[in-house]
């Protein structure tokens, strides 16, 4: 058997076990950089507040609806997850950390338990020990965990937090209740075109034959299927897969309309993605970079470009992907615009020790040694010490955060405080 | 998943995560004969810290508490998984507010007891909405 645990707003309950007063309260989490809502509580949900609203068009929304606003605390959340997930290896070893807030579990060797008590002790522990509220799913498959799930959580008034699908009469009832566009893994596109076939359950789409699945939907789509069947074939992932894709963007406090800043900028997302990359001991094949002004100010010049730029060698110097993500800032760069966001992303990620050799072009080998010296100063004497000469060494990572709340568990200074 | 079956290759690990370190430094004469002996630095988190993912800290404000050595400005350890008990000190969340607390649990009622004459022991009725936080298990103060 498989479960899946989804705790419950999981950023909104964050906030509130140091802030119980904030039960039954609105409440909505902003992005990096108080951009957009990015979480919000079901109060909040309930008001009509759209993710991702843009939060300066909804300042007298928050104040009229009395909802509580958040800056993004990663900090809190990182840590608050954590524990979250270190209380769930309590009762199985075999944990897939599938998000923050989500993780897989897997049962074996259960068989004379009854887990559906096993899971509320589970909700129960979480609960009393982290503060976290959180609902469970069981089922034979990871993807009928996760209907499971979204019973439990829809109708948690009488589930209580925890439903199982043990039969196959559960199951197809689970299966009939769920829209397409709800189950897991149906992206946007596939949705569309299920619906346009009449697939407009979970149910329906367990009853398309093998081969179309297959032909439209690949053999991802094929075991999607017959784990809503209940013939597991979507196994536990424990070790994380690297990242396909490495990106930092941000958007900016102030808009930018120097060249050098920008530039430097651009610098500084390319060194980290570097950083991110040498994380994973991945390398990269491509570079992607791209501007744009704010849309949200008609009045200004608009413009937004973008560009792709191929290494010929896979790398993760920051060295060399700060010097390509300039140069394809100098592709697209166009005087004259007020910037407000820019980002890097780094594609064609390779492991480390894939890394294939080139006859012709190659990277200074000494850049490798570089990079470790560099990470090792870092892990040592915490991050940002060493940069670039392109980027700006007086610039510490500046973020809007006009609504942050304290870090109540990572940093000593911010602790709750008790009368 | 482990795959079954088939050759598991090991490459040596040249990362060079973990700068080597001679914490001894290196010389051409006897090692240390105190090498052997090694034990782990004295931890407060190991003293202090029972169930990592259930503690949490938090700083005195006030001295409603000074009898029970709590004052104001020192750093309590507080562990969620305790059950709470008669006589134990708790963080509880009373109407909405966080206080520090000793616990008295009678037949029908608990009382919130204040160890300062100049504080009232606080009655938890079931007009209160009361909630035991966590258990306040260590109490850290700078001298």
């Amino acid at each position: 058997m498989f479960g899946l645990v989804d705790c419950n707003n999981f950023y909104a309950s964050c906030e509130r076990i140091f802030q119980p007063s904030l039960e039954g309260k609105p409440i909505a989490i902003l992005s990096n950089n108080d951009g957009c809502v990015i979480a919000r509580s079901n109060e909040a949900k309930a008001l009509g507040l759209p993710m991702g609203a843009p939060a300066h068009q909804y300042n007298s929304f928050f104040n009229q609806h009395n909802v509580k606003v958040f800056s993004s605390n990663y900090p809190l959340y990182g840590d608050m997850s954590r524990r979250v997930m270190d209380v769930l290896k309590q009762f199985t070893p075999l944990v897939e950390v599938y998000s923050i807030d989500e993780a897989f579990l897997q049962f074996e060797g259960f068989e004379y338990y009854d887990l559906e008590e096993y899971a509320r002790e589970i909700k129960k522990r979480v609960g009393k020990w982290t503060g976290m509220p959180v609902s469970i799913g069981l089922g034979p498959s990871k993807a009928l965990a996760k209907v499971a799930n979204r019973v439990a959580k829809k109708f948690a008034d009488r589930t209580g937090g925890v439903y199982v699908i043990d039969s196959e009469e559960k199951r197809i009832k689970a299966l009939k209740w769920l829209a397409i566009g709800d189950v897991w893994g149906i992206g946007h596109r596939h949705n569309k075109r299920l619906v346009l076939r009449q697939v407009r359950t979970a149910f329906d789409f367990t009853q398309l034959s093998d081969a179309w699945v297959r032909k439209e939907m690949s053999v991802v789509g094929l075991r999607l299927k017959h784990d809503l069947l209940g013939k597991s074939s979507i196994p536990l992932e424990m070790i994380a897969a690297p990242k396909k894709a490495i990106a930092t963007t941000r958007s900016f406090e102030s808009l930018i309309d120097d060249y050098q800043e920008l530039r430097e900028r651009v610098s500084t997302f390319a060194s980290l993605c570097a950083e991110k990359l040498r994380q994973q001991n991945s390398r990269c094949h491509a570079v992607y970079v791209f501007v744009r002004s704010n849309p949200f100010m008609p009045d200004l010049p608009q413009y937004r470009n973008s560009t792709m730029i191929s290494l010929p060698f896979a790398t993760n110097s920051s060295l060399t992907l700060s010097k390509t993500a300039l140069h394809g800032l100098d592709l697209i760069y166009k005087p004259g615009i007020s910037y407000k966001k820019a980002g890097v992303m780094v594609t064609g990620i390779v492991p480390e020790d894939a890394y294939q050799m080139t006859l012709f072009t190659y990277e200074n080998p000494k850049h490798q040694a570089l990079m470790q010296h560099i990470d090792y100063l870092h892990k040592r004497f915490g991050p940002h010490k060493i940069k670039i000469a392109n980027q700006d060494l007086n610039r510490t990572y500046k973020m809007k955060q006009a609504h942050l709340s304290p870090r109540y568990t990572t940093d000593v200074r911010d602790v709750i405080r008790v009368h | 998943m482990e795959k079954e079956g088939g050759l598991h290759f090991f490459t040596p690990d040249t990362s060079g995560k973990g700068v080597w370190l001679a914490v001894e430094g290196v010389s051409a004469g006897f090692p240390s004969p105190a090498d052997d002996f090694k034990e782990t630095q004295i931890s407060l988190d190991k003293v202090a810290v029972k169930n990592e993912a259930a503690t949490f800290y938090a700083r005195v404000a006030g001295q409603s508490m000074i009898g029970a050595g709590l004052d104001d400005g020192d750093l309590l350890v507080i562990d969620r998984s305790l059950e709470p008990q008669d006589g134990k000190i708790a963080v509880c969340l009373i109407d909405g507010d966080f206080t520090v607390k000793r616990l008295k649990v009678e037949k029908d009622c608990v009382w919130l007891m204040a160890e300062n004459k100049r504080y009232k022991p606080i009655q938890v009725t079931e007009e209160n909405e009361l909630m035991i936080w966590g258990i306040v298990t260590y109490v850290l103060k700078a001298l």
